[in-house]
């Protein structure tokens, strides 16, 4: 196996760090700290406190018995990401990154956020640790995510409307390294997925690979064996990267990422970046972008908002063109149902992220052999989404 | 010899200072900008950056950001921006064109064809503020082959950096006033002027400054110490508040009027 990223930040020819002058000594300064206090044993023992004791962690690895009978193929398995402290596994990268920004003496985070969970676990941290905080949304968002908006205040956030481009998702990133660039001195921008420059992708899936070291350590003991699959939903990618990282070495292992199809591929209205995008740069690296043939970037659609973004992660590029992993997509109507049929055969309303993943394993298990085993990234709980899915199914279920 | 380097030969015989405007092409249409860039050199403007409408523009301020959103309504593609070049040639008009471009259109172009083009269009320098020199390996192997200057930024934060991004650099270096993103600001960054000093000793080459320069006391400020004095938006907002003037024919020359004599009073 080459270890990926190399010095530049490059996974195979993604990644990269392309952005402004401006901030490269800044991420330079971030790179060296991180490089410093991975490798420190009192960093990641405080880290690890954190998250077993704060956040709850092992999250558990659940055979979903009657789900796997319904299906009728493989034997479906949760990591529960969804029992995570503040609901989904944001806060796995938001605990690592919060520590290493009071270790690098920053007083002040900030932090972008889409649907608000990122924003959520950022401002959580942050008054965990007793830093400042500055969550950038986009304004459209903000009327749709009221309730995520509150929260982070009641947390001690700020939360910075953002009005520019599409005010969604992609503008609260280009805002939040905009407003890095003039505040680095005492502020860290805690990134909340597997984007952006380098260090950013490796750092986050780095913060994020305990998902797929615990789901390995649970699954062997369960079945005494690895999985035939391992499916996850990617936006930027980070929970994604979270579980499959750890498997990327067990060849046997299939790793499959769920994209959002929106209102479906062959529309204008998804966010099907690997199965619609090509090679770009987009947020500071080089990776599969959502774009137009002259290179804009193209706003985004997805049910659920945290797919909702035009780019993903680099070393999801590298995995996909390499032929490690493959990715589908799955449309929001699709991704709806598997919702509900979640909640009704397990008891378990997962997020509308989550639901992509359970939406392609309701195509896959049925496929397999009843020996078979597959683990499913349930990154989220679905809380946050109940009022928008009672909107999208007219209040019948 | 590059137009870039001989505008500097010859302003350095006259002892003056170049003034560097930019502004965003097809903001708010193709032959506006045009009849604008006309405008800018008769007001002595000494080179100009045609600046390339893009989605996500990382290193720009809400000024930049607007012309950039309305270009883009009218679907102004950086095909466009480069054949403006040819006009405004075609036009009579000699400054050097400085293209200023985010990457991801040009890596969508295709690097050689894009070379190809702007060479054959007059371009003479370029800019791509988010290729720093950890990516810029191609795209300089490419701009010296054709003789288009890749003008670099260096920022009061590149410390140990600034003399690895010197010595690669033709055209001159585009030194960032401050940090943070373009636009109108009142105060520099502390210790600029060592940071240029810091920046002139490290070249040869002529050094400009930009980001949130916008009157004239602020170009005198700088008259003495850099070779150029580049300002984005402060005129990028005068052409958005000329727009209705600029839209309308019977006020199109008063609109261009306003925007001249803004250039001019910059210049002193």
């Amino acid at each position: 196996m080459i270890q990926v990223p190399d010095v530049n930040g490059r996974f195979g020819k993604f990644g990269g760090r392309y952005v402004p002058e401006t901030l490269m000594n800044a991420l330079l300064e971030l790179e060296e700290a991180y490089a410093h206090y991975s490798k420190a044993p009192d960093f990641q023992a405080e880290v690890r406190e954190l998250l077993y004791k704060y956040s709850g962690r092992p999250t558990s690895l659940y055979y979903a018995k009657r789900l796997s009978e319904h299906l009728g193929g493989a034997k479906v398995y949760l990591k529960r990401e969804d029992l995570n402290h503040t609901g989904a596994h944001k806060i796995n990268n938001t605990i690592g990154q919060g520590v290493l920004a009071k270790r690098m003496g920053k007083t002040k985070i900030i932090a972008e956020t889409g649907a608000g969970q990122h924003g959520v676990a950022s401002a959580t941290i942050a008054a965990l640790l007793g830093l400042e905080c500055k969550v950038f949304m986009g304004e459209e968002d903000m009327k749709r995510q009221q309730l995520n908006v509150f929260r982070m205040n009641l947390l001690g956030s700020e939360v910075v409307p953002v009005t520019s481009g599409t005010r969604t998702l992609k503008d609260a990133c280009n805002e939040t390294l905009r407003y890095w660039v003039s505040h680095v001195d005492d502020t860290f921008y805690i990134l909340g997925s597997v984007t952006g420059p380098h260090p950013y992708p490796m750092m986050v899936r780095d913060f994020q690979r305990i998902i797929g070291d615990e789901a390995r350590e649970q699954i062997l003991k369960e079945e005494g064996r690895l999985p035939d699959y391992v499916v996850a939903a990617v936006g930027g990618g980070s929970n994604a990267m979270g579980i499959f990282y750890p498997f990327v070495g067990d060849e046997g292992v299939k790793l499959l990422g769920v994209e959002a199809a929106g209102r479906g591929v062959e529309t204008e209205e998804h966010a099907a970046t690997m199965t619609k995008g090509r090679h770009g740069v987009f947020q500071g690296s080089l990776s599969y972008v959502l774009q137009d043939q002259y290179g804009q970037v193209q706003p985004a659609h997805s049910i659920s908002a945290g797919l909702d973004y035009p780019g993903i992660g680099p070393e999801h590029a590298y995995l996909k063109d390499s032929g490690r992993a493959d990715y589908v997509p799955i449309t929001d109507a699709e991704a709806l149902e598997a919702l509900q049929l979640l909640s009704r055969t397990e008891g378990i309303i997962p997020a509308l992220e989550s639901a992509h993943a359970i939406a392609q394993t309701l195509k896959l298990a049925p496929t397999l052999g009843k020996d078979q085993v597959v683990v499913v990234s349930l990154s989220g709980r679905g809380d946050k989404d109940v009022e928008a899915i009672m909107g999208y199914l007219g209040g019948q279920s | 010899m590059n137009l870039i380097d001989q505008a500097f030969a010859r302003l350095k015989a006259e002892g003056r200072t170049a003034l560097i405007p930019f502004l965003t092409v097809g903001d708010p249409d193709l032959s506006t900008t045009l009849a604008i860039i006309k405008q800018l050199e008769q007001s002595g403007a000494d080179m100009i950056e045609l600046g390339v409408p893009y989605s996500d523009p990382l290193a720009d301020g809400p000024v930049i950001q607007r012309a950039s959103e309305r270009a883009l309504r009218s679907q102004i593609t950086l095909l466009d921006c480069i054949e403006l070049a040819a006009q405004v040639r075609e036009a009579g008009v000699k400054m050097p064109l400085i293209l200023f471009t985010y990457y991801n259109p040009v890596l969508q172009f295709g690097l050689k064809p894009f070379f190809e083009l702007v060479k054959s269009k007059g371009i003479s320098g370029l800019i791509i503020p988010d290729l720093p020199i950890e990516e810029d390996e191609e795209v300089r192997a490419l701009s010296e082959a054709y003789d288009i200057h890749l003008i670099p930024l260096v920022a009061p934060t590149s410390n140990d950096r600034v003399a690895r991004i010197t010595s690669k650099a033709r055209g001159f270096i585009y030194c960032v006033s401050s940090l943070g993103v373009t636009g109108v600001r009142s105060d520099f960054h502390t210790g600029i002027d060592q940071f240029l000093a810091t920046v002139k000793a490290s070249t040869d080459l002529p050094i400009g400054i930009g980001f949130g320069i916008s009157s004239r006391e602020q170009v005198e400020r700088f008259e003495g110490q850099c070779d150029a004095v580049i300002v984005g938006s402060a005129i990028v907002r005068k052409i958005e508040e000329a727009i209705p003037l600029l839209e309308n024919e019977e006020t199109r020359a008063q609109g261009l009027a306003a925007i001249g004599e803004f250039v001019a009073s910059l210049k002193g």
